[in-house]
C-alpha cells in the first residue's frame, strides 16, 4: 500500500459537482426563484464539502446532499425569503419553459403551477417536489426530511390534493395567471 | 371488494413504485371508483408537469463553485452536455475495432486515433511497477522541458491533487503514430497518475496539426475508458481503469486546468 498521499474522505469534488443539475432543480423548484435557489445550492454545497467525512461511501450521496440542502433550507431562518411570486419567474427571463412547440394552453399551465406550488404549505411543497420531481422513495424523502414515512405519506396527500384544487381553480378563474409576457 | 384503497398505493400507483400484478389489482378498482381513477390522473399530471417546468434547469449553465482548501473547483459549463455529445460522436468509432489487430490505417485514411495511441500506452506502462515512468515527478520541472523540448512545445502537467491523483512522472513514447509538425513527425508523452489507492491514469499528449477537430470524444475498450480531444498544439487522451462518468469528471478537471 501507496502511503503519504493525500487521502480524499468521503466523496471528490467531482462526485460533488456532478450533482449539482439535480440539487440546482430542487432548489428552484423549492424556493421559486434562480436566485435564492442558488444561494441555497452554494451553501449546501460548501457545507457538504465541509461535512464530507460524514458521509457513508455505501449510501445514497444524491439524498445525502438533499438531506444536507434541507438543513440548510431550514436554519436559513436569516437569509430567509418569501417564496418568488409568478413574477419573479417571469422576470428572470424563464418565461419560456418549454420548446418553441410549446402552446399557449401549456405555457398557461406551466405558470398555473409555478402559481400553485408557491401557494402550497412548504412542508407539503417539500414532499411533493422529492417525490414527484426528484423520484425520491418515500423512505429516502422522510430520510432527508427527518420526519417519518408516515408523515410523508400525509403530507404528500394533502399537497397533492391541495395542488389539485389550486390548478383547478386557476383554470377556471380568469385570475392574471395566464398573462403573456 | 373493500370499497377505499390505501393511499399509499395510490401513490405507489402514481409513482411507479408497484409490481405489475399490483398495478393491475389497483386498475381493477379505479375502472370502479371513478372519484379516485380522477384523483390518480391528476397526480400524475401534476408528476408530468412539475418536469415540463423544472427540468430545463438541468441543463443550465451556472456559476457554482466548490473551495477546496484554496483551490475552486467550478462547473462553468455543462459537462453533462459534453460528456453526452462526445458519447453520441464516439460511438462506434473504433476503438475496439482498432484494437483488435487492424493497426495499420489504410493508406490515405486520416491519421490514428490518439485515443488508440493511448490506450496502447496505458495497457503497457500502468502495469508496471518499478518503471512506470522514465522520471519521476520528484524531476518534474526536468521531466515537463525535456517532454516540451522533444515535442516542440511548451507542456504542462495539469494538478490533479484534488480528486486524489498524484503525477507520478512521465515518459516518452516511440509513437508510431507520433504528433506532427507539418511534415515532421514528433514522439508523444505520456504523464501517469496514481491515487492512494495505487489506481492510476495516463494522460497522453502528442502534436496536433492547426485545424484539427477539437471536439470532445469518449470511447472505451473493456473497462478501460478514454476521453480525447484537442487543445492549442496538443491533442490530449486521458486513460484510465474507470467507467465513462468517473472519467469525465477528471477530464474536465485536466481540461481546465490547462485552460485556467
Amino acid at each position: 500500500m501507496r502511503q503519504g498521499h493525500w487521502v480524499p474522505t468521503g466523496f471528490t469534488v467531482e462526485q460533488l459537482l456532478a450533482q449539482i443539475p439535480r440539487l440546482r432543480r430542487y432548489a428552484r423548484a423549492l424556493t421559486g426563484s434562480r436566485e435564492a435557489a442558488d444561494d441555497l445550492v452554494q451553501d449546501a454545497l460548501e457545507r457538504a464539502w465541509t461535512k464530507r467525512a460524514l458521509w457513508r461511501p455505501d449510501s445514497n450521496l444524491r439524498a445525502w446532499l438533499f438531506a444536507v440542502m434541507h438543513n440548510v433550507f431550514v436554519n436559513g431562518v436569516k437569509r430567509a425569503r418569501p417564496m418568488a411570486s409568478l413574477d419573479a419567474l417571469n422576470e428572470e427571463g424563464n418565461a419560456e419553459p418549454v420548446a418553441s412547440s410549446a402552446s399557449a394552453e401549456t405555457d398557461a399551465t406551466l405558470r398555473e403551477m409555478s402559481s400553485a406550488l408557491a401557494q402550497l404549505p412548504v412542508e407539503q411543497r417539500q414532499v411533493v417536489l422529492l417525490v414527484g420531481l426528484e423520484q425520491l422513495t418515500y423512505a429516502e424523502a422522510a430520510e432527508v426530511l427527518e420526519i417519518p414515512i408516515g408523515t410523508v405519506m400525509s403530507r404528500l396527500s394533502r399537497g397533492r390534493d391541495r395542488l389539485r384544487q389550486l390548478l383547478d381553480e386557476g383554470s377556471d378563474g380568469q385570475n392574471g395567471l395566464r398573462r403573456v409576457k | 371488494m373493500r370499497k377505499g384503497l390505501g393511499e399509499e398505493i395510490l401513490h405507489a400507483y402514481v409513482d411507479g413504485g408497484l409490481t405489475s400484478d399490483e398495478r393491475g389489482a389497483v386498475e381493477a378498482h379505479l375502472a370502479l371508483h371513478p372519484e379516485t381513477a380522477a384523483r390518480a390522473r391528476a397526480w400524475a399530471t401534476q408528476n408530468e408537469i412539475l418536469h415540463r417546468l423544472f427540468d430545463r434547469v438541468l441543463e443550465e449553465a451556472h456559476t457554482l463553485k466548490v473551495e477546496t482548501r484554496g483551490r475552486v473547483a467550478a462547473a462553468p459549463f455543462s459537462w453533462r452536455n459534453v460528456a453526452a455529445l462526445a458519447a453520441t460522436l464516439a460511438l462506434g468509432i473504433g476503438i475496439g475495432f482498432m484494437a483488435r489487430g487492424y493497426w495499420a490505417p489504410a493508406p490515405g485514411a486520416a491519421r490514428a486515433s490518439i485515443a488508440r495511441e493511448a490506450l496502447l500506452a496505458h495497457a503497457a506502462y500502468v502495469p508496471e511497477v518499478r518503471h512506470p515512468v522514465e522520471v519521476t515527478a520528484r524531476e518534474e520541472q526536468h521531466l515537463l522541458a525535456w517532454l516540451s523540448k522533444r515535442l516542440d512545445a511548451p507542456l504542462k502537467a495539469p494538478s490533479l491533487l484534488q480528486s486524489g491523483y498524484q503525477l507520478l512522472g512521465g515518459r516518452l513514447l516511440p509513437a508510431f503514430a507520433g504528433g506532427t509538425i507539418g511534415d515532421k513527425t514528433t514522439p508523444v508523452a505520456l504523464l501517469m497518475y496514481e491515487n492512494s489507492q495505487g489506481k492510476r491514469l495516463s494522460l497522453v499528449v502528442r502534436r496536433e496539426s492547426p485545424n484539427t477537430d477539437t471536439a470532445f470524444r469518449f470511447a472505451q475498450e473493456g473497462r478501460t475508458s478514454v476521453f480525447y480531444w484537442v487543445d492549442g498544439p496538443f491533442g490530449y487522451a486521458l486513460v484510465g481503469d474507470l467507467n465513462k462518468d468517473e472519467l469525465a469528471v477528471l477530464a474536465r478537471l485536466v481540461f481546465q486546468q490547462l485552460n485556467p
